[in-house]
């Protein structure tokens, strides 16, 4: 049987912080609650490192839509991470429709511990309403090279300090090959 | 010995990139000194005859400004890059895709509709479009074909070092030409600027408060900068932290914000997303409602965050749905395999 002949199963991609959402899911296994098998979960510390690209990453490598899951406001065990993840989500969701993926595709939900309900109404609610939108179906996109970058002649005292602001952190293991038709 | 040869060619692009390598002024002529140029259509009179003739490999360097959109750019990268034993992606455009990358925001068929009919300034009704191939008495005429998307340079042919930039400032270029023709260029796929922040060279970085948080953003033409307070600060959607200095700081200098033409740092893969990040963490409020309001003053994120990259983004391009419901945003890759 061909791709193209099995009916759609969404793929979701979870990034649930591991102290809430991620145990929360536990909870849920533990309890024997049945929900959607489309969702595969990642376990972040905290919903506050769900940089963007890894959304963007994970509708390059096949994502139909993506979830985030963090504590509730106020809970979040680094303080602020999940009030960042939010400001961050609220415009990336406005982009993403830019770019014409539609705004069911992506969803951001504060989950405790002890909502192991919740994850699996959450998860259910998510796999039908990307069931719904149909496969994302991007066009296998580019070969993805990271240039190294380097100090030319002459510009040694510029690269001497440290980088300010956000640019500075590195983005971790990020090296994606993409889906490449070359 | 014999001075390197060496070309300039250029693509999708506006012509900036040329007007940089000759504001290098005076120091043009060392460049010319130390290289031979073999073909430079902007500025000498050389023939596409003229670099097939050469050996492969025979251009010690070809610098290449440009995204890549049509048949003609792609055969001409084609050809350089075997004629040549390294190639510059020069400028914003051959790296990362530039400003005419944001063409990939439209479908090739509605760029097409809009120029040759839906314009204000089109007359329409002939509905006439150019072909690629159009026979006249004297014979048959040819236009290159316009691909569905733009693309980098190197997503089309192999690329050994970028110099970024919108386009390239000009110190940057100097060093590049001296590094390359002292042979002393640094490892393959270097971008050749140095690999911080743009806030590490601008004169406003001591009032960029450490605890930075905005509660209303501003368009530059709300307000009246102060020019000597951190633009951020002030509101405005500055992309100093997120892009990568060597520019000198001229924008933030002349009292605009940074809108991130010289391109990401080593540690980031997609340059657009890497600035939302850095821009929405800034935001003051903490409830959704409130952010949302906050974000929603933040127009075209795309077009902002995405200005001069958007082919070399992770998405690529617009995602479109076409009558049939399927999607896809045209054959672009599928052209190639
Ligand atoms: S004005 Fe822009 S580049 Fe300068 S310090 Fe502020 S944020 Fe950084
Ligand atoms: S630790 Fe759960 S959201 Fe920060």
């Amino acid at each position: 049987m061909s791709e193209t002949d099995r009916p759609f199963e969404p793929r979701i991609v979870a990034f649930f912080c591991t102290w809430c959402t991620y145990t929360a899911a536990d909870l849920a296994g533990i309890s024997r609650m049945q929900y959607a098998p489309n969702v595969r979960a990642i376990r972040l510390m905290c919903s506050g490192r769900v940089d963007p690209q890894f959304v963007l990453a994970a509708f390059r490598d096949g994502a139909d839509g993506v979830l985030i899951g963090g504590c509730h406001p106020g809970d979040c065990h680094y303080q602020e991470g999940n009030v960042n993840a939010l400001r961050r989500f609220e415009l990336l969701r406005r982009m993403l429709r830019d770019f014409g993926i539609e705004e069911g595709r992506v969803r951001l939900e504060w989950i405790s511990a002890a909502e192991g309900d919740k994850v699996q109404r959450v998860c259910n609610e998510m796999t039908e309403r990307v069931r719904a939108l149909g496969p994302l179906r991007l066009e296998p996109g580019p070969r993805r090279r990271v240039g190294v970058g380097v100090v030319p002649v002459g510009a040694a005292e510029a690269a001497a300090g440290p980088a300010a602001g956000e640019a500075s952190e590195p983005v971790g293991v990020l090296e994606t090959e993409g889906r490449e038709a070359r | 010995m014999t001075k390197p040869k060496v070309a300039f060619y250029w693509c999708a692009s506006c012509g900036g990139c040329e007007e940089a390598v000759v504001d290098l002024a005076e120091d043009v002529l060392a460049v010319v000194d130390a290289v031979d140029i073999a073909f430079w259509p902007v500025a000498l009179d050389f023939k596409v005859s003229d670099v097939e003739a050469l050996a492969d490999g025979e251009l010690a360097a070809s610098f290449v400004n440009g995204a890549i959109r049509t048949s003609e750019q792609r055969e001409m990268a084609e050809l350089l890059r075997r004629k040549s034993a390294v190639v510059v992606a020069f400028g914003a455009c051959a790296w990362l895709g530039g400003i005419p990358g944001l063409a990939n925001l439209s479908s090739r068929e509605s760029i097409l509709e809009f120029v040759y009919r839906g314009s204000p300034s089109t007359s329409d009704g002939d509905g006439v479009r150019p072909q690629e191939e159009t026979d006249v008495p004297e014979g048959r005429l040819r236009l290159p074909h316009f691909d569905e998307t733009v693309r980098t340079l190197d997503q089309v042919v192999d690329v050994d070092y970028y110099l970024p930039g919108c386009p390239p400032p000009v110190d940057l270029i100097r060093s590049a030409v001296t590094a390359l023709v002292e042979g002393r260029l640094p490892e393959k796929g270097s971008v050749l600027a140095p690999d911080v922040a743009l806030c590490a060279e601008c004169p406003r970085a001591q009032t960029k408060p450490t605890d930075l948080k905005v509660t209303q953003f501003r368009r530059p033409h709300e307000v009246i900068a102060d020019p000597e307070t951190c633009l951020l600060a002030q509101g405005l959607v500055c992309l100093g932290p997120a892009t990568r200095s060597g520019c000198g700081a001229p924008c933030t200098a002349a009292n605009m914000p940074c809108t991130g033409c010289m391109g990401p740092t080593s540690r980031v893969i997609d340059y657009g997303a890497k600035a939302l990040s850095a821009i929405a963490s800034l935001v003051a409020p903490s409830d959704e409602e409130a952010v949302g309001e906050a974000v929603d003053r933040l127009v075209d994120p795309v077009g902002t965050f995405y200005r001069y990259s958007l082919p070399a983004s992770l998405l690529h391009r617009r995602v479109e749905r076409d009558a049939a419901g399927s999607r896809g945003g045209g054959q672009g890759w599928a052209r190639r395999s």
